[in-house]
């Protein structure tokens, strides 16, 4: 067998955060001329496997080849040196310096002691004709399009390594005309040896450039496949996975009576975020919303909840239309939300679990009408209780609970203000299995208690183990939407890679 | 360069060409040399010390400790020179050796601590304010042959003007600030790490090393224009300069330097400097306002170019996103 000779190996990567295991056990190898797609959900493990590679955190354990020789990368210097240049997520370049600075800060040619300005202008011309970039490389970099900034750090990337280079998203902020400009640059990359990793969320551009894919799941491989032999649908199941426990089958639910107290979105909608769509959710509903991250699922719940004005589109509550302009507003009409981030957007950790469980409450009196420490013991008491929220003291700060029950917390804020309509935006990330079926177990409970609730969930299974009826968000556009029997891991994903189940 | 970026600078030589011209034409005595050599002379001290500022701001810090760096400096050169018998240039030596110091301990606090500069650099403040006191809470007055040559050098202008030596030395410092801001690697570090620190140091930039450099900078000429200070009032004592870390900071942001950094230019800030100068001027041909009517035209301007600053980033956001719409 002629295997092309490596480039990069990585060999039994294991990284841990606080006993969070993000990278485990994992075996990744780049080969010379190659363009190696590297996907996985947030949270997989991506972005610490290339933190790894680029010297900006240490592996636990594991080993690092490259061109055949073992490596220890000390940091972003040493891997730069190494011949590893990266281009991360964000572009990162300095739009207050000129592109000639740029592209040769910290190495710029020097006469007499001091920078000589005309020859480092004359060799960034150069560089940049090399990517057909023909630009005034003496003007702020900020005067150019994200595009051109974007190929601008590809080239800084490039010039200072030579073996491997890491695009962590580039595309994300590119249309289609400047990913087609990129896409040639990575080409001619490949023919010259470099060995280029390529992290992105957008499947068609995968397919449309790489030449093996690697998909990472909750910090394990599970699996590198040639892009020609592998299927959409089969790379959306390696990615979403069908690990889910069992234990949280309890077959379909059914659609409640038709409800009276309904509330409907119609024609919603926001320019660049997501395309206007219609719902309608009664008491007892549960919505599943499915698509890839970045497809507009949080989009979505963002406008729904008023965090973002939408362009377009009105809202019925029980057929009168209402204007909800603030999620103050929204949480005066009963509405709520647990967002994604709960770290960075729900949770307080340093108060205790009885002063976030009360605060929702609390905003809803109005500051001046101060709940006293008893009334919030009662409330805290009380849900700790219903939601069987395992902390030793009401009093314990939340950032010392474990994730499951944090977010439990979260919940619980939002069900002391007794809302009709709740949105979570994945309930169960970072939780384990077994605080897993019990947040299952609980939205199942709550909506059997009446209220309308939509979660967003990239776990497929769960979606299906809970919902009512389940949207499928493809690329800011709401696809299709299951019912019945029709919701099955099965469906979804197939409609998610777009070989149309859904209607 | 975009223009736009360089618009503060541009309204900043406009005001002060009309502010001139303003004085010109209600008191033409104030076109001559002389009055120009005085702004120089007058201003020296200031301009000195607004040159590190300017580093310090385009880095994205502040340095509150240079009033009172100027006031420690001068109190320590008068009591070496007049108690204990020190040559001046021996004096300025261990001054600005321990300014430049000061200056870059504090960086390094600033840098490895992860603490806010303007926590650590008001720590400063006081500890050099109170080492002045510390030192002598009297006014000592310099009499040394050396001094009063210094003082009396000057270089005669056409029209009877002066420049003198502390003048002059502010128009070098100036000149000298220009080129490490714009024609070594050290300026554009600064401007890089004010632009975006953490970018900066993805891209390899030293941000440790550069960050100390720059407070020690800042100490450094601070400590130069405490020197300047007791050669302009041929006396050392530990309150003056009270307060000339906030001119400083006029000066600079005056000059179009953004005060979020990353944004402006060494040249601006001589330009902020000479039109404190020139209101101040004006107040005393004028003889009849109250000095304390520089402050608030100086608090004017500084209301005026932050709005200006800050309506330039809101327009060009405007346009950069616009820019993005539309391929």
């Amino acid at each position: 067998m002629s295997e092309p000779e490596p480039r990069l190996v990585a060999k039994g990567i294991c990284k841990s955060f606080l006993g969070f295991k993000a990278l485990d056990n994992v075996d990744f190898s780049i080969r010379s001329g190659e363009i190696h797609a590297l996907l996985g959900e947030n949270g997989a493990g991506k972005s610490t496997l290339i933190k790894v590679l680029t010297g900006v955190v240490k592996a636990d354990s594991g080993v690092i080849v490259l061109n055949g020789e073992p490596v220890a990368v000390r940091d972003t210097l040493h891997a730069q040196q190494l011949g590893i240049g990266t281009v991360y997520q964000e572009v990162n370049l300095l739009p207050n310096l000129t592109v000639a600075e740029n592209l040769y800060i910290g190495r710029q040619p020097k006469r007499f002691g001091l920078v000589d300005a005309r020859s480092m202008r004359r060799q960034a011309r150069a560089l940049l004709a090399q990517y057909d970039i023909s630009i005034d490389v003496s003007a702020q970099l900020s005067s150019f399009s994200v595009a051109v900034q974007q190929l601008i750090a590809i080239a800084r990337a490039v010039d200072m390594s030579g073996a491997v280079l890491v695009l962590d998203e580039p595309t994300a902020s590119l249309d289609s005309h400047e990913v087609e400009l990129l896409f040639a640059v990575m080409r001619k990359l490949r023919a010259r040896g470099i060995g280029i990793i390529f992290i992105t969320h957008f499947l068609d551009q995968v397919y449309a450039v790489s030449d093996r894919i690697t998909v990472l799941r909750n910090g394990r491989v599970m699996g590198t496949h040639e892009s020609k032999l592998l299927s959409k649908v089969e790379l959306v199941s390696l990615m979403l996975g069908r690990t889910l426990a069992a234990a949280t089958e309890h077959g379909r639910r059914l659609a409640p009576a038709a409800s009276e107290r309904k509330i409907s979105f119609g024609q919603f909608g926001r320019a660049r975020s997501i395309a206007p769509f219609d719902l309608t959710i009664g008491a007892g509903e549960v919505v599943g919303v499915a698509g890839l991250l970045g497809s507009g699922r949080t989009e979505t719940a963002r406008l729904m909840f008023g965090v973002d004005m939408p362009d377009s589109g009105s809202i019925e509550i029980e057929g009168r239309p209402v204007r909800i302009a603030s999620p103050r507003a929204a949480i005066r009409f009963g509405f709520g939300l647990c967002p994604e981030d709960r770290k960075a957007d729900g949770i307080i950790g340093d108060l205790s679990v009885r002063e976030n469980i009360a605060l929702a409450l609390q905003a809803r009196h109005g500051w001046f009408k101060r709940m006293s420490t008893r009334e919030q013991t009662d409330l805290a008491t009380r849900f700790v209780k219903a939601l069987d929220i395992r902390t030793t003291d009401i009093e314990k700060p939340v950032k010392l609970l474990s994730g499951g029950n944090q977010q439990k917390v979260i919940l619980a804020r939002w069900l002391a203000t007794q809302p009709r309509f709740l949105i979570l935006d994945e309930p169960t990330r970072g939780i384990d299995v077994g605080a897993h079926a019990e947040i299952i177990e609980l939205i199942n409970r709550l909506c059997d208690d009446g209220l309308a609730l939509v979660v967003i969930s990239s776990e497929i299974e769960e979606i299906v183990a809970y919902s009512t009826r389940v949207r499928v968000i493809r690329d800011r556009v709401h696809v299709g939407e299951l019912t019945g029997n029709d919701i099955s891991t099965g469906n979804i994903m197939r409609a998610i890679a777009q070989e149309g189940a859904a209607q | 360069m975009m223009s736009s970026r360089l618009l503060p600078f541009y309204a900043t030589v406009v005001i002060c060409v009309l502010a001139y011209a303003v004085c010109v034409f209600q008191f033409p005595n104030m076109l001559s040399t002389r009055v120009l050599g005085n702004l120089l002379t007058d201003n020296a001290f200031l301009g000195i010390a607004a040159v590190g500022m300017t580093f310090v701001i385009l880095s994205g810090g502040i340095d509150l400790s240079v009033g009172s760096v100027i006031g420690f400096t001068g109190v320590l050169i008068a009591v070496l020179i007049s108690w204990y018998g020190v040559h001046p240039l021996a004096a300025f030596f261990i001054a600005l050796v321990i300014a430049t110091a000061f200056g870059a301990v504090m960086g390094a606090v600033i840098h490895y601590l992860d603490v806010p500069a303007f926590i650590v650099t008001l720590a400063g403040m006081f500890l050099a304010r109170g080492m002045a006191f510390v030192i002598t809470t009297e006014s000592i007055p310099i009499k040394h042959e050396f001094y009063s040559t210094l003082s009396g050098l000057f270089v005669r202008m056409p029209g009877g003007g002066r420049i003198t030596f502390i003048g002059g030395l502010m128009v070098l410092v100036f000149v000298a600030g220009i080129m490490l801001a714009h024609f070594t690697r050290f300026g554009s570090y600064v401007y890089a790490i004010g632009g975006n620190k953490v970018s900066a140091e993805l891209m390899g930039v030293p941000v440790a090393r550069t960050t100390i450099a720059i407070y020690a900078l800042s100490g450094f000429l601070s400590g130069l224009a405490g020197i300047v200070f007791s050669l302009y009032t041929s006396a050392g004592y530990s309150l003056s300069a009270v307060g000339v870390e906030l001119d400083t900071i006029a000066a600079v942001v005056i000059g179009g330097t953004l005060l979020t950094g990353g944004v402006g230019l060494v040249a601006g800030t001589f330009v902020g400097v000479i039109i404190q100068g020139i209101i101040q001027t004006y107040i005393v041909f004028d003889g009849t306002l109250s000095s304390w009517w520089t402050k608030i035209v100086v608090g004017l301007l500084l209301f005026a170019f932050i709005a200006l600053q800050r309506l330039l980033v809101v327009l060009s956001a405007r346009k950069g996103s616009l820019r993005g719409a539309i391929p």
